[in-house]
């Protein structure tokens, strides 16, 4: 049987326990071996603690020792016979669109972690509204510190029946969300099913993870691949062989496909989907292939390769949403650097036409976007793209915006609206 | 449609070829960083893929303290020469010959490679700099980004990290600073070990149980070199043992395994109740956050 990988983020506000979580995750997979714990024991006594701190398993700097909180997305990785798991663990406070952005732009899935004493607070709603503006495809609810209210379903319903009405709000569906009641500290429900929650029949965390389909939805979409590099080895036995060197973005494609070259748009035929070990009869999303052409086209690094029956739009204007990740806040009219795909080009950034208000999920009047804001822009590149909405196609509706002096990201950029939103009625 | 999600080796595989040949599209000079370990082995195998049927258009660089396990040099070398590669070879013992470094009090030269590492960059105008770090060795790597940038000093600064967001990897960087870049970041141990079995990777002998005499310091089986031997009331004996990792012959651990093929080693890792750095490397004993303070100074 071949073990598949599932790449899932986790978030939190500061104190929900988060980092207690992942160190139980780990902890009870057995991914944590004799050593981490003894050297997690030794720090844990050195802090004057009883029991020993599992979050000193996943906050790895100096930093985030002495401060007592995760300053970085941290990856964590464990395993278990069926599944083999990414972790992006992304901590809540300072930057946390920053690293929730980070988190989730990988993720098939996210772990949402609300303290059952607090229930939703502003946080949770920023965390959920950044992972469904993300696409992550679906939602754990975590319901974490449930010893704290002695087992009491009636917590675990109230919150439950709130985070469905802000999910909805958000665009994800019922079947997209599931709520569980944990306790990061004790173990319950995590790994081991606990004996304290009988009213609760829903799978355990681990249980959830190792049974999501991991299948992205991106293979279900059109065929698209940036070309990274042209294979030529120009040696005496492969003269003429000429490669186009990517990663299948979204799609599949077989030997025989149709297919148009972008932004120029020359149609050709796919000869060859060749890998070092040889061809294959087709290649899926995440796969990296070198495709062979029918035809002596003159391409380089930064074109796209896309099915010829479902092309993306080619256009120097594009509306978008931006997540702003840095402390220079966005300037109207900033002539900035923008990376899709393969290709960097210049563009000259419009003025917001608006920011989103996470806590009412609506959409205010905004003059610039400053760190942690989203906002929509209307942006215009010096090359024309070929882009997809990030609605449609994560690979080709996302893009970086780079700060050309220092080469900083300024910001995640999403084509379109992806962020489908219902107002929150109170 | 029936494809089939990738498999998890795949999926990696798939993952470190794209890096590979984003760095190969996106910068003049790479170069990868080899030792003969069994990562950095992975990292040239993954290389040749990424670019077959050409060739791997970098050099291989190895930082060489001079505490060499002879099996090692001997793999190293004879890869190269199989491959058709360029290696060059920034050397220890010609610092400390020449005075630029001292040796250490307790004979360890991990941390002295750092300078000459550093100093091969510049010379070599190297901007990208490929290593075989992976996230789940250790806590402070776990923080690394895939592309990470270091200043003209050689320098990590976790504070200072880019977002990495999608795989779009922003590589940017003035005159004078480089990118470090981790193809593997996502792999784990067992991982490495499951695709070298798949991919009949050939390693350094030492790697596979075999017989050697070796002197226990610190609760870690060493072995006796031209760095040193037994001290004191520590006594050579003979055992079956492998080396889980291979680094600086004077602070790297051998296990005690009979595992001589790779079903045996894959069993015994996984069932290890050590990782291999807590295992085998005295160095990153040194304290909570030895190999942080050692990345920050440009350390690998």
């Amino acid at each position: 049987m071949t073990r598949d990988l599932l790449r899932f983020a986790t978030a939190g506000s500061v104190d929900d326990g988060k980092s207690t979580l992942v160190g139980r995750l780990l902890y009870d997979t057995k991914s944590v071996l004799a050593d981490q714990i003894e050297a997690v024991q030794r720090a844990s006594v050195d802090k004057g603690l009883s029991t020993p701190d599992l979050s000193l398993l996943v906050d790895g700097l100096r930093a985030e020792r002495e401060q007592g909180i995760t300053i970085d997305v941290a990856y964590r990785y464990f395993g278990t016979p069926t599944r083999e798991f990414v972790l992006a663990d992304t901590p809540g406070h300072v930057q946390y669109t920053r690293n929730t952005v980070t988190g989730a732009s990988t993720a098939e899935l996210a772990v949402l972690l609300v303290d059952a004493r607090n229930g939703i607070v502003e946080q949770t709603r920023r965390h959920a509204t950044v992972l469904a503006l993300l696409r992550v495809p679906r939602l754990v609810l975590a319901i974490n510190k449930i010893d704290l209210v002695g087992y009491d379903e009636a917590v675990l319903t109230a919150i439950a029946k709130d985070f469905a009405g802000l999910a909805r709000s958000l665009g994800f569906p019922d079947e997209a969300v599931q709520t569980i009641p944990v306790s990061a500290l004790v173990g319950d429900n995590v790994v081991e099913r606990s004996a304290h929650t009988p009213w609760y029949d829903g799978p355990t965390l681990l249980g959830h993870l190792e049974s999501v389909p991991v299948v992205g939805p991106e293979v279900a979409k059109p065929f698209r691949m940036p070309v990274q590099y042209v294979i030529r080895p120009r040696t005496e036995a492969l003269h003429d062989y000429r490669g186009y060197a990517g990663q299948v973005a979204s799609g599949s494609v077989r030997p025989g496909d149709t297919v148009v070259v972008l932004p120029e748009g020359r149609r050709t035929t796919v000869t060859r989907v060749d890998t070092a070990d040889g061809p294959l009869d087709a290649a899926t999303a995440g796969r990296s292939v070198t495709i062979l052409l029918a035809d002596d086209i003159d391409i380089s690094r930064g074109d796209m390769i896309v099915a010829a029956d479902a092309e993306p739009r080619v256009t120097s204007v594009i509306d978008a949403t931006l997540c702003w990740l840095a402390e220079k806040p966005l300037r109207a009219g900033a002539r900035l650097l923008l990376k899709h795909g393969t290709r960097t080009t210049q563009v000259i950034v419009g003025a917001p036409e608006c920011r989103i208000d996470t806590d009412t999920l609506t959409e205010v009047e905004a003059e610039t976007l400053e760190l942690n804001d989203i906002g929509r822009v209307t942006l215009r590149t010096a090359d024309a793209l070929p882009v997809d909405d990030y609605a449609d196609v994560r690979a080709t509706g996302s893009f970086l915006l780079i700060d050309p002096p220092t080469g900083n990201t300024l910001a995640a950029g999403l084509v379109g609206t992806p962020l489908a939103l219902t107002p929150l009625t109170s | 449609m029936t494809a089939p999600a990738l498999d998890a080796l795949d999926a990696l595989e798939s993952e470190s070829i794209h890096i590979f040949r984003e760095v190969a599209g996106e910068f003049d000079r790479p170069v990868i960083l080899f030792s003969g370990g069994k990562d950095s082995t992975l990292l040239v195998h993954l290389a040749v893929k990424a670019f077959a049927p050409a060739p791997v258009p970098f050099p291989l660089l190895h930082v060489d303290t001079g505490h060499n396990f002879d099996e090692v040099i001997d793999f190293r070398d004879s890869l190269v020469e199989r491959l058709g590669l360029r290696l060059e070879v920034a050397k220890v013992q010609d610092y400390i010959d020449d005075g630029r470094l001292v040796e250490r009090a307790d004979g360890t030269r991990n941390p002295l490679q750092t300078q000459p590492l550093l100093d091969a960059i510049v010379e070599s105008r190297f901007d990208a700099v490929f290593g075989g770090g992976r996230r789940d060795e250790e806590r402070a790597r776990a923080k690394e980004r895939i592309l990470s940038l270091r200043d003209a000093f050689g320098r990590w600064d976790p504070r200072k990290q880019r977002p990495e967001l999608w795989n779009l990897y922003n590589g940017r960087h003035a005159p004078g600073e480089h990118v470090r870049v981790f193809p593997i970041s996502n792999w784990t141990e067992l991982d490495v070990w499951r695709y070298i079995q798949r991919e009949n990777i050939e390693l350094p002998t030492i790697y596979y149980a075999h017989e050697r005499e070796v002197y226990k310091r610190d609760g870690m089986w060493l072995a006796e070199g031209p760095w040193g031997g037994p001290r004191g009331t520590e006594q050579l004996e003979q055992l079956s043992v492998r080396y889980r990792t291979v680094g600086d012959g004077s602070c790297t651990g051998a296990v005690q395994s009979t595992a001589t093929t790779l079903d045996e080693i894959i069993a015994e890792v996984t069932a290890s109740r050590l990782t291999e750095r807590g295992a085998t490397r005295a160095d990153d004993r040194m304290s909570e956050a030895a190999m942080e303070d050692r990345k920050r100074e440009g350390y690998f």
